[in-house]
């Protein structure tokens, strides 16, 4: 009994470990540009995509897959930001988050005119055999994709505290102007996020999709990334892993012990137990005002 | 301010009434008239295509008075579209109540099943109300999938044929123009209210509503359960009509085409509303027409149909709010030299 919790513990938190890196790009974009992308679920499906199509359809090779699909990825998010959004500086929030919808319909539709509704498997990158710690067995795949993303989320992190470009994206998040002032090039910050985000996105739905392939409605785990980011407060990196690695393995568990349809209400659950206890999440800046 | 340009001004306005008003009424009449004799002369496409606007125009004012009054962005209105059909559908399967109560028990469910997603999300200031519509949209999805004994699962709930005032499905067109045009006056007229100023005041700032004595939250709360009961209305409508309720109706695309509808008819505007829904419903026929003809024999057309409808939506979502923001409405305003765009800009909500 206590064997078979602590497994499903395991596989939880590791399946949480997706949320955790498109949670990632939803913050860094809300941080640097205050836009509530709803659009990261369809960007990670597009990325995935771009991966299926480099890697499969034009037999790039997966390492030049992987890479094509990278940047891919990096150049749509730049050309949504530099195309739709950058237009709309000033304009209400209620407005930029409506584009962002209005970019999820449409990414969503290219996905199904070019790569049709049928579920499309990717090459199989991670082993697929299972792992035993002690008596506990772990699938490969979701083993082999946590540790990756731990690798990938590490990088991101490091990079966001250490480096000079991190640097100038917090001193964007905390004070526009003051950071315009110093010298700081908001456009490019802007810019880099975005395609910062557009990478993180497109990595979280490679993994997500080497365990069941992809279809054009890969972005509704969208609402589970929310989940997510609204636990951890919107604009804390840190705070988004522990957040995500919780809502995976609450998922986990409450799939396991009563039932799968119970699964799909736990997203729902968390946002709304978040909004009414605590709006500004486990981890957030108090950003956020009652009225 | 010299007293030449007051001149001017005053003129301007005292020429405007003159020049617009009366030409308006007797378009509105005239298409009063046209709807009314409509059933005796068009055909049974062209009616059919008239209830469908219709009841997507009832569904639009609704999310416009949420989105466009209110400046409240929800992004799972077809949701309470669901919930009245499905209310209307049970209240008639097993009670058997007339029309206009299964209505209303629509509106009402929609409305209550509104603030449950409402009041959490509305305490706070920013999109969380988006957030919570879309968690609305997947739970009232799963809960329409997943409640079989109630509501019949994938395959869903069929309706007998109903007949209104013994003029079977002619006289529930009657029925769906009259709930039409009630329900556009009623939103046009609750603007000119104490309960609608204050939607608009709320939208363009609201801490400056608030300490005008404005209860910002309690606002909020009604504007989005009108909304929803606006889409309840339709929703239970729409059961009547298509004759079948089943949650492949209620999904996420279905609320982006209402927003879409919004926002290509100019938000904040009755009229823009009207004629955002007459436009987003056509446009799927003219699409699925011009696809019939443009491609070669044999390409899968079902395939290609609703993506491309999505791409479509969003592409009008994203246009209109870059480049016109005022909707329809505005190009027309425009075509007619009324060349506000800049004033239209800064006042922008």
């Amino acid at each position: 009994m206590l064997m078979q919790i602590l497994e499903f513990s395991l596989i939880g938190v590791a399946s949480g470990g997706i949320y955790v890196l498109a949670a990632l790009s939803f913050v860094i974009v809300y941080k640097a540009t205050n836009i509530f992308n709803f659009a990261t679920g369809e960007m990670m499906m597009f990325g995935t995509y771009l991966f299926f199509m480099f890697d499969t359809q034009l037999g790039l090779g997966w390492i030049a897959g992987l890479a094509a699909a990278f940047i891919g990825s990096a150049g749509l998010a730049m050309i949504l930001e530099r195309g739709l959004l950058r237009p709309l500086i000033g304009r209400p929030a209620v407005v930029l988050v409506m584009v962002t919808l209005g970019v999820s319909s449409i990414l969503r539709g290219f996905a199904g005119v070019i790569w049709g509704p049928d579920v499309r498997q990717l090459t199989e990158i991670l082993p697929r055999k299972p792992i035993f710690l002690g008596d506990i067995l772990i699938p490969g795949k979701l083993a082999w994709g946590f540790v990756i993303i731990g690798l990938i989320a590490a990088a991101f992190m490091a990079y966001y505290r250490f480096s000079r470009a991190g640097t100038a994206i917090r001193a964007t998040s905390t004070d526009q102007v003051t950071a315009e002032s110093l010298g700081i090039n908001i456009r490019a910050v802007f810019l880099l996020s975005w395609a910062l985000a557009g990478v993180l996105t497109c990595a979280s739905g490679i993994i997500t999709a080497s365990v069941n392939g992809v279809t054009p409605q890969l972005g509704q785990v969208a609402l589970n990334v929310l989940a997510v980011v609204m636990l951890a407060g919107m604009t804390s990196v840190g705070g988004v892993v522990i957040a995500g690695l919780f809502v995976g393995w609450l998922e986990t568990m409450v799939g396991a012990y009563l039932g799968a349809s119970w699964q799909s209400f736990i997203p729902y659950l968390v946002v709304l137990l978040v909004m009414l206890i605590k709006p500004t999440g486990l981890f957030g800046e108090r950003r956020i005002e009652r009225i | 301010m010299s007293g030449e340009m007051t001149s001017v001004s005053t003129e301007a306005v005292a020429a405007r009434p003159k020049r617009s008003y009366l030409p308006e009424l007797i378009s509105w009449l005239i298409l009063v008239a046209g709807l009314i004799v409509l059933p005796s002369y068009g055909s049974v496409y062209v009616v059919y295509m008239v209830c469908l606007i219709a009841i997507n125009v009832i569904a639009t004012v609704g999310l416009n008075i949420t989105v466009g009054y209110t400046g409240l962005l929800s992004i799972g209105h077809s949701a309470f579209l669901g919930v009245g059909a499905y209310a209307s559908a049970l209240m008639w399967m097993h009670l058997g109540t007339p029309l206009i109560v299964n209505m209303i028990v629509g509106a009402l469910a929609a409305f209550a099943i509104g603030l449950v997603f409402g009041i959490p999300a509305l305490r706070i200031r920013g999109v969380y109300l988006a957030i919570a519509t879309l968690a609305a949209q997947y739970s009232l999805y799963f809960i329409f999938q997943q409640w079989t004994s109630v509501t019949g699962g994938d395959r869903g709930l069929s309706l007998p044929r109903i007949d209104v005032f013994g003029l079977g499905d002619t006289g529930f067109y009657y029925v769906v123009m009259l709930t039409m045009l009630v329900t556009c006056i009623a939103a046009r007229n609750i603007f000119r209210t104490r309960v609608g100023r204050s939607f608009i005041a709320v939208r363009e700032k609201d801490y400056a509503a608030e300490v005008l004595g404005i209860n910002v939250i309690r606002t909020k709360l009604i504007a989005f359960g009108i909304g929803a009961a606006y889409a309840g209305v339709a929703g239970s409508l729409l059961a009547v009509f298509l004759r079948i309720v089943n949650p492949d109706q209620f999904t996420l695309v279905v609320s982006v085409f209402f927003l879409a509808a919004v926002v290509v008819g100019g938000r904040a505007s009755i009229l823009g509303s009207i004629m955002g829904a007459v436009f987003m419903t056509l446009m799927p026929e003219i699409l699925r027409f011009v696809l019939e003809h443009a491609t070669p024999e044999g390409a899968d057309l079902a395939r290609l149909l609703s993506p491309l409808r999505e791409i479509l939506f969003g592409a009008l979502i994203v246009g209109f709010l870059i480049f016109e923001p005022r909707g329809l409405v505005g190009l027309v305003r425009r075509a007619f030299g009324d060349t506000e765009t800049v004033e239209a800009r800064a006042g922008e909500h």
